[in-house]
């Protein structure tokens, strides 16, 4: 028996001339392009540094530091960007007027000083001397100014350009930011604005050199060549969908304070292979864990979480048939069980929300939050859920004394984890009499939906722009581009255009509570909870930070 | 031959445009639009970008344009990708997933032929049951499994989670990959072996006193390994050009990711680009197996 499948296998290994045959036209295909591999890409293969990154015994940074943000960016020019780990690829090769140290502070960056006029509305900043692009050509105030101009340009395309708006002019497309001299910036303001420093740390402020630029349009932020920064590293190799590698720039001014020689930005997309790449130590930070692992993790000391600012809520549509009743709207928010969803379902450390400004958002008193001073419109905790449950049934069986509660649609785009909140809402409203049918649509079906209002009530969420509630409750004005709820509201409009023009924070926050009072007096929306941010670091590195918008600063780590 | 290839070149050209007719009127059927977020850029910027792809035309128009673009070999830009082009995305992740993909067809027909022939020659027996079973579980197991099951046990234990640095760091992939094929043609040739095996010339050689290796080299296994090239040809073309699942698992920065992501973010040109690349494969691949037909089944001819 044995010598006879010997022979089989003799006779069947004899065949592989055939497969070797249709192999070799396969071979055909692919040979000819990997010959002449195109300049951009590179193989990982090619990488001499291999994939085991590691600190050089001799000295004291990292030869190279391996992390993972995310997966491969859309952009990285820093006007066309608004994706948070595009922002972390940008401020590591860019750097602002102003840069955030490790306790959110703006500090002095490419600006040596600033001068506020009394009134606040003039900031004239004053660079540093010897200031030089990664290519060692020197950077004038005119490059910020250039930057700022390109990016609220609507031909440039940028998604961010609203933030320019407390700079005067931005309505008329014509900023007052002007440079009397190389090295000086005078910027005009709509009204005081507390975190204007903030946002001179914020990618889209970042300088841009203009004839890299405008010689090779949305290319030049793709290629190593033209991917001129003026930041703490500068791009030595990008291979899309594998990995972007930073090295330290000489030209950067504070080039001495840098950590790691190199940083390595792994571009992984699976959440189950960027916690094993962690588990096997060949990446020393990940941003992202899966959801099913967060219970497990939870109590290693290498397990962070950060609050972020930013809410998951849930719109309803208020253009809508029986959804147009506040009350209604009241109902359906007061009957979710928010603890369930964040201890069950989101199990992250999520914080069940109150209110819709995130928690972590500041007040005008230093240090205060606008969450604690405007309190909660309901409680959120799990000790008050049977007396809100109550109240929203007894308003329900006020509106539909038969009990015929209208069949209603919830929406949500194609993910497990809003998946299992709707199907957690369509419980807790069924306990009201409520009834709600789930309808999922893929990503950019259901985006144009919500948009456009065809929905009834719609998975929603909103990442602040910076530390200030404006980034919340701007978007709710009549007409808003994001303003989903289809909501209007004249003194609602009229609140935000005043606090927009207020250069008293303190006026500034008191109009705003008004203004966030008006939302929970309709009840626009059900908000559920305040974000967190999740990373895994390994427990030898030293001066990492991240900010409260979710960047992350790896220029200062170091081996501990 | 000549009047043969001129058939399916004219063919190929025709296919080629009915392809692209019907993925371009399809994808603008589909609701949504390239410029949506979930924080949605100005009304300002939106029509400045529209303005800028041409989107703001006639869908008739946008094709006519596109296509003209593409006969002088322009592919367009990619829209999502802000700054490249989408033969320059192609260019740099075909070489990659075609690579991947021709070890993993290589070691699928490797491993799949002798596996089906002693599948087919100890029919019944314990061999024959242990490759059904893994055939069997190959098809069944789809290959994000198989990918994620290698990742987290062989994976972490060598450091090989990502990218393709290391000859190992093929292994997951390739395995991940090849596992599917290899069972399917395990299977193909199992059943015709046996079919052929029947067969009365199979008897007539054995009576002729043939050793038993001529006997399956020359007569049964060439004819059994039809079927196996039938599926071959479109099989080689979807694995060169990457798969999606493998691919974002195991970090590696080939095609596979665009075809679906393109979709998802509504890069119409990137949509039309990929798919028109894949057509031609596939109609360059089907041209290549009638071929290969003629040299194992000298019977066919080409009319």
């Amino acid at each position: 028996m044995k010598t006879k499948i010997r022979r089989y296998l003799k006779a069947s290994l004899a065949l592989l001339l055939l497969p070797i045959m249709v192999f070799s036209l396969a071979a055909c295909q692919s040979s000819s392009p990997s010959d002449s591999e195109s300049p951009s890409g590179s193989s990982p293969g090619t990488d001499p540094s291999g994939s085991s990154p590691g600190t050089d015994p001799g000295k004291s940074n990292f030869a190279e530091l391996v992390v993972h943000v995310g997966p491969d960016p859309d952009t990285i020019d820093p006007a066309l960007n608004s994706a948070v780990d595009g922002a972390t690829l940008i401020a590591h090769a860019f750097e602002g007027l102003y840069s955030l140290d490790e306790n959110g502070i703006p500090v002095p960056a490419q600006a040596e000083s600033v001068d506020i006029s009394g009134d606040g509305l003039t900031y004239t900043f004053k660079l540093r001397s010897g200031l030089k692009w990664s290519d060692g050509s020197p950077i004038t105030a005119g490059d910020f100014v250039y930057a700022w101009a390109r990016a609220v340009d609507p031909d440039t395309g940028a998604d961010y350009e609203y933030m320019f708006e407390s700079i005067a002019g931005y309505d008329k497309g014509e900023l007052e930011v002007a440079a009397p001299d190389d090295n000086t910036i005078v910027v005009k303001l709509v009204a005081r604005t507390p975190y204007f420093l903030e946002l001179m740390a914020f990618p889209t402020f970042f300088p841009v050199k203009q004839n890299v630029v405008e010689a090779n349009g949305d290319a030049w932020a793709t290629k190593v060549e033209t991917y001129i920064g003026n930041g703490p590293y500068k791009m030595v190799e990008w291979t899309p969908g594998s990995h972007i590698t930073y090295a330290k720039n000489e030209n950067y001014w504070n080039v001495g304070a840098l950590g790691p020689e190199r940083i390595k930005f792994l571009l992984m997309d699976d959440d189950n292979a960027i916690l094993a790449s962690y588990m096997s130590g060949g990446v020393k930070f990940i941003d992202t864990v899966p959801n099913d692992e967060i219970d497990n993790l939870r109590s290693r000391g290498d397990f962070f979480l950060e609050g972020q600012l930013g809410t998951y809520y849930i719109s309803f549509n208020c253009a809508a048939d029986v959804l147009d009743n506040p009350q209604f709207r009241k109902a359906l928010t007061l009957a979710v069980d928010r603890d369930y969803i964040t201890k069950e379902i989101g199990k992250a450390g999520q914080e069940n929300a109150g209110g819709y400004v995130s928690t972590g958002v500041a007040d005008a008193a230093p240090g205060s939050e606008f969450r604690a001073v405007g309190g909660n419109y309901y409680d959120p905790s799990p000790a008050a859920y049977e007396a809100n449950l109550a109240e929203a049934k007894a308003i329900i069986a006020e509106l539909y004394p038969d009990g015929n509660v209208p069949t209603l649609e919830y929406l949500y785009n194609t993910s497990t984890a809003h998946q299992l909140i709707g199907e957690a809402l369509q419980q807790m409203w069924k306990e009201i009499g409520v009834t709600v049918t789930l309808q999922v649509q893929e990503w950019n079906t259901f985006l144009n939906t919500r948009k456009n209002g065809e929905y009834q009530i719609a998975r929603n969420g909103w990442l602040c722009d910076y530390n200030d509630p404006m980034t919340m409750l701007d978007m709710w004005i009549t007409g808003g581009g994001n303003n989903d709820a289809q909501w209007s509201n004249a003194e609602y409009d009229s609140l935000i255009s005043q606090a927009k023009n207020s250069s008293d924070q303190a006026e500034r926050m008191r109009l705003m509570h008004q203004a966030e009072d008006i939302l929970f007096d309709e009840w626009v929306l059900c908000p559920i909870y305040f974000y967190v941010d999740i990373y895994m670091i390994d427990g030898g590195i030293d001066g990492f930070y991240s900010s409260p918008l979710g960047l992350k600063y790896f220029m200062y780590a170091t081996p501990k | 031959m000549v009047k043969y290839i001129c058939k399916r070149v004219l063919a190929a050209v025709i296919t080629m445009l009915g392809i692209s007719v019907i993925t371009f009127a399809l994808m603008k059927f589909v609701p949504g639009g390239p410029f949506l977020a979930e924080k949605a850029p100005s009304a300002a910027v939106t029509a400045a970008l529209e303005a800028k792809y041409g989107l703001d035309k006639h869908p008739v128009e946008q094709y006519f344009t596109y296509m003209k673009g593409v006969l002088r070999g322009d592919l367009g830009p990619s829209i999502k990708k802000r700054g490249r082009t989408v033969a320059e995305i192609i260019a740099a992740g075909f070489p990659v997933s075609a690579k991947l993909g021709a070890i993993a067809i290589a070691v699928a027909v490797l491993l799949g032929v002798p596996l089906g022939s002693i599948a087919a020659l100890c029919r019944g027996k314990w061999q024959d049951n242990l490759i059904l079973v893994a055939a069997t579980t190959g098809i069944s197991v789809p290959s994000f499994i198989t990918a994620s099951l290698l990742l987290v046990t062989f994976g972490v234990k060598n450091n090989v989670t990502f990218g393709l640095a290391t000859p190992a760091h093929y292994i997951i992939p390739v395995a991940a990959l090849a596992f599917l094929p290899m069972s399917y043609i395990a299977r193909l040739i199992r059943s015709s072996m046996l079919d052929v095996m029947g067969q009365d010339y199979m008897r007539t050689a054995k009576a002729k006193g043939l050793s038993q290796a001529v006997i399956l080299f020359k007569h049964a296994l060439r004819n059994s390994v039809l079927p196996v090239i039938t599926y071959l040809g479109p099989a080689v073309a979807y694995t060169l050009t990457g798969s999606f699942v493998v691919e974002r698992i195991c970090t590696i920065p080939g095609l596979g990711n665009e075809f679906v992501s393109s979709i998802i973010n509504r890069d119409y040109p990137m949509i039309m680009g990929t798919t028109l690349f894949l057509a031609a494969l596939i109609i360059v691949m089907n041209v290549a197996v009638d071929i290969v037909y003629r040299l194992v089944d000298p019977r066919i001819t080409f009319k």
